[in-house]
């Protein structure tokens, strides 16, 4: 099967600066109608394309109502120390601009047998909680979300949830010292609840290894990292299936660089999660630097294996088998 | 002129049988002289015209007489639909799949109006006119999945996706190859195909579950399997196994013609969009030996694959019993000439 | 003798383990009872503060029951039979909260229908612990009536609904907590089929 996802052309109907560091786009259809429906969690990888420069793709998650799909709107944090793809977003992406975006791939469902959904979200992982408690409170779905934010100014659709959903969204200032009370939480929830935690990697490690130790099962655990491809210094790859080497740039991920070559591995999340651009190394003689939340502790100690949508190199040279 | 519908029995008097246009497009399932397990799954992309898999949803001359079998077997046995609690999302995703998938295919037999959530079907071969409101399971007189499937040829099982696996959580299962879906119901992709022999020790799940858990929405995939029949019987369901079984043993060299047929599933995946669910239809295609041998590559290649089938595939599928039988007859076809690749009849 | 994973329908069991969890919930009948004393060996302090055990001693009569007193579990309950042990399981289950951790130990019967009865209440099967020991006897359901045959020890089975002759697979059902039984001479029922004692 091709690699990659089924492409929509859009066409951006608004962007609305939020707060002094996140604004929503709104895509439209660009030739009209409805776009394809999707379920809470999903994401979409936005294409950025700039003249001169090799295209660069992120997965955002949409933050629309799945019930209302004649648009789609993301949310960007603005990242300063980024590769760019967010400043891109926030400085050149303007409304009538026509866009390519990925058909909708969840990653991050609702389990849907649970008897009540616990969520939390730190920060800018609020984006795709915004879509399943829209989904969920359409169906009358038994959900409860905890929320927190460094402050008031950064509370990203905080006033929002709680004017749509009332008690049932709890919001926490860090600059406040107001904290989620976790123990009490994670022990006093019906059997049959899912919790689901995105935001910041130590904030997902802290609710997972709590929820770990008071018992809760993996099966009912689901988080989403929120991991997009970090900028490095450059290095050199040989692609030995297609007899070509590559330079990856300090701005471009080993992925992008891959792409810009003409080599197409199949992926989905571009954020190190899905597993679908797994790469075996023929040889190297260097440091990886493994990005991923994919790879198996011994996969990394192998050396065998990189997901080169998140991860580097550092050393003489590397030989990947694409 | 849309497709002139069959009035025709898969029980009892057997009535059943294939007008030579649809024997021409039968979906031969071997593209060489012998058969063993694949991952053979491809892209569903649109096939020729006329084909089998000219449209997602394929409706053929026997699909109002395939419905009213079905209907049948509901009443003698609800339990062969059944959808647990957390799968109704997924019913309607399957709904509107169906019905969007039709009307576009067959405007002549079907059409859809949508007025937001206000819905209006016509399916003008089995009579209906229905105006319901998406979503509300109190408009329609079935659970959305009930509804749409007793309008659509072929089984249907829903797969809910999590914890890295697929797990048969719905279905509508009445034509079915000797499976039962009140049994299976609730199992993962590995445990509701345990009975398959050989096909695990060589991998074929693992590959084939990798792949599914990655079909994604606009990019649905397909293969077909197959598997042998007595009689142009549908439900041959291990419930109703003492009531068929006996069939197998009927089967002489004078009536093999009439009596064996080939049973084809086409099996199709998609991504369903609310729900984040798998749908998999599995299409029964039968196809008579008399009416198989019409085409001189088929018979000689259907018979080279019985005759060399592993002895553990051939219990499976239930042929033990006629093989002989049915060997001798299709060798009467078979000069030993080279067959032209690919499916086709010639 | 070990139970051999044959299908992956079968389910396979494996040794009860102290798990991580805020409460515990031990069920057992006969020589499962075993498979819990065994487990308190390893049982970190306060465990069983915050355990209850449920114990049908079926064939073992009192061989085991002060043995599992004096583990000092929260609560304990002796019941006659699996039928009668469940609605009690299903009310402690009702007002449970997750860290409540199931451990399943003795028949699969006893194994089955007690995780049938956490399934529904929200608990994903494979966070449940399970042992098998004492009998290999099975819950058989019938293909074709769909009544369910109790504790089964031969190959074939007769029906005990509707009579028929029925071949016990391997097939196994979480949802029903049977095996499934499927017509040995369906195609030709004068076939006689010798009865041997297949699950002792």
């Amino acid at each position: 099967m091709s690699s990659g996802t089924t492409k929509l052309d859009v066409t951006v109907a608004d962007v609305v600066p939020v707060n002094e560091l996140v604004t929503r786009f709104h895509f439209r259809p660009t030739s009209g109608g409805l776009l394809p429906t999707f379920s809470g969690g999903a994401h979409v990888v936005v294409e950025m394309r700039e003249e001169g420069k090799a295209p660069r793709l992120n997965p955002y998650s949409l933050m629309s109502s799945p019930l209302d799909t004649t648009e789609y709107t993301i949310s960007v944090r603005r990242d300063d120390a980024g590769r760019g793809g967010s400043l891109f977003m926030h400085n050149r992406v303007k409304p009538g601009d026509r866009m390519v975006v990925s058909y909708p791939v969840n990653l991050f469902s609702l389990d849907l047998r649970a008897k009540k959904h616990l969520m939390i979200a730190g920060g800018i992982g609020i984006t795709p909680f915004v879509a399943q408690t829209a989904q969920l409170a359409a169906e009358g779905g038994n959900f409860e979300l905890h929320y927190a934010c460094r402050t008031a100014a950064l509370f990203t659709y905080g006033d929002l949830l709680r004017e749509r959903y009332g008690k049932r969204v709890h919001l926490y200032h860090d600059d406040r010292g107001e904290k989620i009370a976790l123990d009490r939480l994670l022990t006093s929830q019906p059997l049959g609840t899912h919790l689901y935690v995105c935001g910041p990697a130590p904030m997902i490690d802290w609710v997972r290894g709590r929820a770990a130790a008071l018992g809760w099962p993996t099966e009912n655990v689901h988080f989403e990292h929120f991991s997009a491809p970090q900028p490095g210094k450059p290095f050199d790859v040989t692609l030995a299936l297609s007899g070509k080497t590559i330079r990856v740039g300090e701005q471009q991920s080993l992925l992008e660089a891959i792409e810009a070559a003409g080599v197409d591995p199949p992926y989905l999340c571009r954020g190190g999660v899905c597993g679908q651009c797994e790469t075996n190394v023929v040889s190297h003689d260097g440091t990886f630097l493994h990005n991923d939340h994919w790879l198996s502790d011994e996969d990394r100690a192998s050396g065998r294996k990189i997901m080169p949508c998140v991860s580097r190199f550092e050393g003489k040279s590397l030989v990947l088998e694409r | 002129m849309g497709i002139q519908f069959r009035k025709e029995t898969f029980r009892d008097d057997f009535s059943f049988r294939n007008s030579p246009e649809h024997i021409r497009r039968f979906p031969f399932p071997f593209h060489e002289d012998s058969y063993m397990y694949a991952v053979n799954i491809e892209p569903h992309r649109p096939g020729p015209k006329g084909s089998v898999l000219e449209h997602p949803f394929d409706v053929d001359e026997h699909y109002v007489s395939e419905m009213e079998d079905r209907a049948l077997v509901l009443a003698e046995d609800p339990l062969r639909c059944q959808s647990l609690p957390h799968m109704t999302l997924a019913g309607w995703d399957l709904l509107e799949l169906i019905m969007t998938s039709k009307a576009e295919s067959y405007p002549e037999h079907f059409s859809l109006t949508r007025d937001g959530d206000n819905w209006h079907w016509i399916n003008r071969p089995l009579n209906i006119d229905q105006t319901f409101v998406f979503g509300d399971t109190t408009t329609l007189p079935y659970g959305p999945m009930e509804y749409i499937t007793r309008q659509a040829q072929g089984d249907y099982c829903i797969l809910d996706q999590r914890d890295n696996n697929l797990w048969m959580d719905a279905g509508i299962v009445t034509t079915q190859a000797d499976w039962s879906l009140d049994f299976d119901i609730g199992m993962n992709f590995f445990e509701w195909h345990a009975p398959v022999p050989l096909a695990h020790e060589m991998g074929i799940f693992q590959r084939a579950l990798k792949f599914l858990l990655n079909v994604q929405q606009g990019q649905p995939a397909r293969r077909l399997n197959w598997t042998m029949t007595i009689n142009p019987r549908l439900d041959t369901s291990p419930e109703n196994y003492h009531k068929w079984g006996p069939d197998r043993t009927t089967v002489t060299p004078e009536n093999v013609g009439q009596k064996v047929h080939l049973r084809v599933e086409l099996q199709t995946f998609w991504r369903l969009p609310r729900s984040n669910a798998l749908v998999f239809p599995i299409r029964c295609y039968l196809i008579k030996m008399d009416e198989l041998v019409t085409s001189e590559k088929w018979a000689k290649r259907l018979h080279r694959v019985i005759r060399d089938l592993p002895e553990e595939l051939a219990t499976y599928k239930g042929l033990t019993r006629y093989r002989p039988t049915l060997v001798e007859w299709l060798s009467k076809y078979d000069d030993g000439g080279v067959t032209s690749p690919g499916f086709g009849p010639d | 003798m070990p139970i051999e994973p044959t299908i992956k329908s079968r389910p396979v069991y494996g040794t009860l383990s102290p798990q991580k969890g805020t409460e515990h919930l031990l069920i057992a009948d006969a020589e499962g009872a075993q498979a819990i004393l065994d487990l308190a060996k390893a049982a970190p302090e306060g465990f069983f503060s915050a355990a209850e055990i449920v114990f049908i001693p079926r064939a073992t009569g009192d061989r085991y029951v002060a043995a599992l007193k004096g583990l000092t579990p929260a609560r304990f309950y002796e019941g006659p039979s699996i039928a009668a042990a469940l609605p009690r399981l299903r009310q402690t289950l009702a007002t449970a909260h997750v860290g409540l951790r199931v451990y399943l130990a003795g028949t699969e019967g006893l194994m089955g229908q007690a995780m049938q009865v956490a399934l529904e209440a929200g608990i994903d099967h494979s966070s449940i612990q399970t042992e098998h020991r004492g009998s290999l006897a099975r819950r058989v359901q019938c293909v074709h009536c769909k009544g369910i045959t109790e504790d089964v020890t031969t190959q074939p089975v007769t029906c005990a609904h509707c009579g028929l002759t029925l071949f016990v697979r391997d097939h196994y059902s979480r949802r029903l907590a049977a095996f499934q039984g499927v017509c040995i001479n369906a195609e030709d029922r004068s076939e006689q089929v010798p009865v041997e004692e297949a699950f002792p």
